[in-house]
């Protein structure tokens, strides 16, 4: 899709800056539970900001739209919950499980899907994402619409108990940091670069030697992956894994999410996840803004909202108009991404 | 210093959604808080959501609790159908908000999410609106009582009346997954029970539009009885298109397993004619249902209370009652001392609260009324069979919950 | 043998939905190359049209076949001119993103003003009653429902493929500054073609109102499929999308009587197979 084109910079300016960031977020992330804030709605926000991150793994980089990633939140979901309650595995082997069919599931659809580009491409991955959603609607094990319920969040590595909400927290901001360094250190890889040339020009791009496929395809499953391991520790937060997390307007959510954010930034995601979860939580017990009071049930028509108004005037997102805002003001300012 | 900028941005936000969804808790030894927990903006709004808010409200009207010295709150929220939306809200109410009870939650998924951290913060779960009766089942809890209906009920109600009044072959048309074959399931026990027998069944899947090639089959299966397994849009697509297919004129007889009287009105007395069904609470069926009703009614946007409203009000109504007795509103004991004393409400009659947790009380089985035997608006149903309420609800040992020895 | 008759009928008629609807939305995927997301959303406001014709103004089911894709049409012109136009430089992604949040809004608004259990819309006299054909029952609706869809995808599709304006039409799609430099509006031609398509979703929702609950959700999960429909006929391709819808509504049907509990999921695992042999669709050429 067509974003900001990120300029080429030092690559040691941009990893210290990186850097930079990713401490101030972690310190700041790291003091939630002294502040006062509720640690649930972070850890909530935290699993899908890593979610949007991998999903601008493979929009913002990869420039693939897909329109069906929830099957891989869901999956990962399902079968962490699933092990840690019904074969009683540790906390960190079922979310290592639920990541792992997450990645599998991404080989399978990607094999398919990136046959395709654009809008079909989007709509394969939503085609696939349905039939994975009547799939666990109808399997016995995720016991339809109740899902699955009570999962023990158990001890982590035997040691550290999970049902103690600061600890789990720290849990969760752990999972979170590693895998948002890890989604920047593929973004700035030679592979993240060669996805970036092939997503800016994909024939030249071929004809400088790389196979785009198989780089379409690994930057699928990471992607997958990454969503996995969101799912798999939202199911051991907040103990069950349920229909929502597979169905299309999740897939839809993201979307939004990155959106807002700002795509193909690395910090966008998380702002915008942090963004659209904050508003489903004010919205969902009303919000008074002077003498109007916005019911829970105008949520939807918000959300809808605040996708057209960044389709037609905010397209770049917070992060990005920021960035964009600040580039006009300090032209000598390198831009990052 | 310009990254910190962007990031000192990014993170205020996020401290500030935080900071201000926590927003509003005081700590009150004499508040009630009640948090009502409900659909707003999806499937169950007409049969639960800002009238369950409503009921609420009666209920704390009616109880007379706030003459009495307590000071009674209510916060309300929508769980979106999703457990982990739910699970969230119900979470921060206990956590930082001091909710004392929650009540209502159609869904049985966010239900069964709200009763795990029921039990694990020790507070109190009125679930009015969800049908599962695995609440009282398998996932009982000491924590939660579960007032209004569940899915055995129904369909042990709508299998057994039918079936002893001569609907003695059914046909399924049951949503293909777990509520759906429960459904199936328990009703199929029933009327075997009942000296009945099961022809056959079809599985259609959730949120299918057309039915017609399912009643094809269940014309052809010659039964009876059609038993619609489903619920909600479902439910109402098939009876809708079961009228246009001629299979009510034709003779046999649609026997919906969850239907609620907001369903009714959204179909019509002309396509939901004929059709019978189990519910607890029906507004015209004394002076103090009608007297709820009209009182309501306003409150809602002209919709006439469903059992769901009913269980909100009347579940509520025992809680002050229970809360008062005990001069505590500790979620544990409040919800034992429910079970031990009986129950009496205008809108339930006199009943009891089982140790599984199960409000008893009678149910009917409804027919629904045809265009011209109305007289007014919402006069839908004509009853049809009371069954009692030793008899109403599955027995207790039947259930495999822990809490019954 | 008997049963198997009605129920590739009834799959026939289910086919005609698809058929009108995977019509829209190939028209307008030809001339704008935007997946219109919001076609769901109009196809239920068109039977809420018709709903409030009926209980506002007292206007009939007939009148409502008319009025209604009119009304709803002339909203797609007012969509396409004040939002749509501004996305036509960039990614088709937009366009999918921005129809998304369209649809929010609308479905949104109707659950909010009118319950999420929807409303019941009168079966109109003449069609009450039906055919005893022998191996069915067949409600005169429903033959109805397939004459009026079969003439309707037929004179779009003679239009289109046969007609001069359809020629233009084709053109434009091609190369619109070539067209253009012909002395032919093109982006008048283009709101049009967008209203068109949102008039036939509009007439799809009048033609459900009888026989379907009027329902905020009742587009909502019906669009995915229609899309499938598309993608398996091709992309863009007008007799693509109306045989395809016809004969994945005879799939579907037939899946109902052998193996209903995959009837849902049916047309996608045909859609996988057949990108999977055929990426550009049975119908489609590649672009």
């Amino acid at each position: 899709m067509a974003t900001p084109t990120p300029v080429a910079m030092t690559a040691a300016a941009g990893a210290r800056r990186f850097a930079l960031g990713f401490v101030v977020l972690a310190g700041v992330l790291a003091l939630v539970p002294f502040a006062g804030i509720y640690p649930v709605f972070v850890m909530k926000a935290l699993c899908f900001a890593l979610f949007a991150c991998a999903f601008n793994l493979l929009l913002g980089y990869g420039g693939l739209l897909s329109f069906g990633h929830a099957m891989f939140l869901g999956t990962a979901g399902y079968v962490c919950a699933h092990a840690a309650k019904a074969w009683g595995w540790p906390p960190e082997a079922a979310i290592a499980v639920g990541t792992l069919s997450a990645m599998l599931l991404g080989a399978a659809v990607g094999v398919i899907a990136i046959r395709r580009q654009g809008i079909y491409f989007a709509m394969i991955t939503l085609a696939i994402a349905q039939m994975f959603y009547f799939f666990y609607l109808q399997t016995p094990f995720t016991h339809g619409e109740d899902g699955i319920q009570a999962v023990p969040r158990g001890r982590l590595f035997g040691l550290v108990d999970l049902t103690s909400t600061t600890a789990m927290y720290y849990t969760v901001l752990v999972i979170f940091l590693a895998g948002f360094a890890a989604i920047y250190r593929i973004v700035h890889s030679p592979f993240g670069a060669a996805l970036n040339a092939i997503r800016e020009n994909e024939p030249r791009a071929i004809s400088l030697g790389y196979d785009a496929d198989r780089y379409k395809l690994m930057a699928f499953v990471l992607s997958a992956t990454f969503a996995g391991l969101a799912g798999a520790t939202k199911a051991i937060v907040f103990e069950l894994a349920s229909l929502t997390d597979v169905h299309w307007t999740m897939s839809g959510e993201v979307v939004l999410m990155v959106l807002v954010g700002g795509m193909g930034t690395i910090f966008g995601p998380v702002v915008g996840a942090f963004v659209i979860v904050g508003i489903e939580s004010y919205l969902s017990a009303g919000l008074t803004l002077g003498s109007v009071v916005i019911g829970p049930e105008w949520v939807t028509v918000i959300t809808g909202v605040i996708f057209v108004a960044c389709v037609l005037a905010f397209r770049r997102g917070i992060v990005g108009e920021w960035l964009a805002w600040r580039q006009r003001r300090r032209p000598g300012t390198p831009p990052d991404t | 210093m310009q990254r910190f900028k962007q990031l000192a941005l990014a993170t205020a936000v996020a401290a500030l959604m935080g900071v201000a969804g926590g927003a509003g808790a005081q700590v009150s030894d004499n508040v009630i808080k009640i948090g009502v927990l409900t659909d707003m903006s999806s499937l169950y709004t007409d049969l639960a959501g800002a009238g369950s808010v409503a009921a609420a409200k009666l209920a704390i009207e009616d109880s007379g609790i706030e003459k009495k010295g307590y000071k009674v709150e209510i916060v309300s929220a929508d769980h979106q159908n999703k457990p982990d939306v739910g699970s969230a809200i119900a979470r921060q109410w206990y956590d930082q908000d001091h909710v004392d009870v929650i009540v209502d939650v159609p869904n049985s998924g966010v239900a069964l999410a709200i009763n795990q951290i029921t039990k694990e913060k020790g507070k109190a779960f009125l679930a009015s609106g969800p049908g599962t009766s695995d609440l009282t089942g398998t996932a009982c809890s000491p924590n939660t009582i579960h007032w209004t209906y569940d899915t055995w009920m129904l369909a042990n109600g709508t299998g057994t009346a039918i079936t002893k009044a001569g609907g003695d072959s059914w046909f399924f048309i049951a949503a293909d997954y777990a509520f759906g074959a429960a459904l199936q399931r328990d009703t199929t026990a029933a009327v075997e029970k009942a000296g009945g027998k099961v022809l056959g069944g079809v599985k259609a899947p959730l949120n299918t539009q057309d039915f017609s090639s399912f009643l094809l089959q269940a014309q052809a299966s010659k039964a009876k009885v059609i038993g619609l397994a489903n619920a909600g849009g479902d439910t109402t697509n098939s009876i809708k298109q079961a009228a246009e297919f001629g299979i009510v004129s034709g003779g046999q007889q649609l026997a919906g397993l969850l239907v609620f009287i907001t369903d009714v009105h959204a179909l019509g007395l002309k396509n939901a004619q004929g059709l019978t069904f189990t519910t607890t609470f029906y507004w015209d069926m004394n002076e103090q249902t009608r007297a709820f009703a009209k009182r309501f009614a306003p409150l809602d946007k002209g919709i006439y209370p469903t059992m769901v409203h009913a269980g909100v009000y009347a579940s509520l109504l025992h809680y002050f009652k229970a809360v008062e007795a005990l001069k505590s509103d500790d979620g544990t004991k409040v919800i034992a001392k429910m079970k031990e004393m009986p129950t009496d409400d205008p809108l339930f009659g006199k009943g009891s609260v089982r140790a599984d947790g199960r409000g008893i009380h009678p149910a009917y089985l409804v027919k629904v009324k045809t265009p011209a035997e109305s007289k007014g608006p919402w006069d839908y149903y004509k009853m049809v069979a009371t069954i009692p309420a030793d008899q109403a609800f599955r027995p207790m040992t039947a259930g495999g919950c822990s809490l019954v020895k | 043998m008997q049963a198997l008759f009605g129920q590739l009928l009834i799959g026939l008629i289910n086919g005609a939905f698809y058929a009108l609807l995977s019509l829209g939305l190939a028209v307008i995927f030809g001339l704008l190359n935007i997946i219109n997301f919001a076609h769901g959303a109009l196809y239920m406001l068109g039977a809420f049209c018709a709903w409030l014709l009926l209980e506002r103004l007292g206007v009939g089911y007939f009148w409502a076949l008319l009025v209604a894709p009119l009304i709803v049409g002339a909203l797609g012109v007012v969509i396409e001119r004040t939002m749509l136009s501004r996305l036509y430089k960039l990614d088709h992604l937009y366009g999918l993103l921005l129809t998304f949040g369209l649809a929010l809004i609308i479905q949104g608004v109707f659950n909010n003003v009118y319950g999420s259990s929807g409303q019941p819309y009168r079966m109109p006299d003449v069609f009450t009653g039906g055919y005893n054909l022998g191996f069915m029952f067949l409600p005169k609706y429903r033959a109805w429902v397939i004459v009026a869809s079969a003439l309707v995808c037929g004179g779009t599709w003679f239009v289109i493929e046969r007609t001069r304006l359809g020629s233009y039409l084709r053109a434009a799609t091609e190369n619109p500054a070539v067209v253009q430099a012909f002395g032919i509006n093109v982006p008048r031609m283009i709101t049009l073609t967008y209203g068109f398509g949102v008039a036939l979703a509009a007439f799809a929702g009048v033609m459900a109102a009888p026989i379907y609950q009027v329902a905020p959700q009742m587009g909502a999960n019906l669009i995915i499929v229609v899309f499938a429909v598309v993608v398996i006929g091709g992309m863009g391709s007008i007799g693509g999308a109306i045989i395809t819808g016809f004969v994945l509504g005879v799939v579907e049907g037939l899946t109902k009587v052998f193996y209903p509990e995959a009837s849902n999921t049916v047309i996608f695992v045909v859609m996988v197979l057949v990108l999977i042999v055929r990426p550009a669709g049975l119908f489609g050429r590649e672009r």
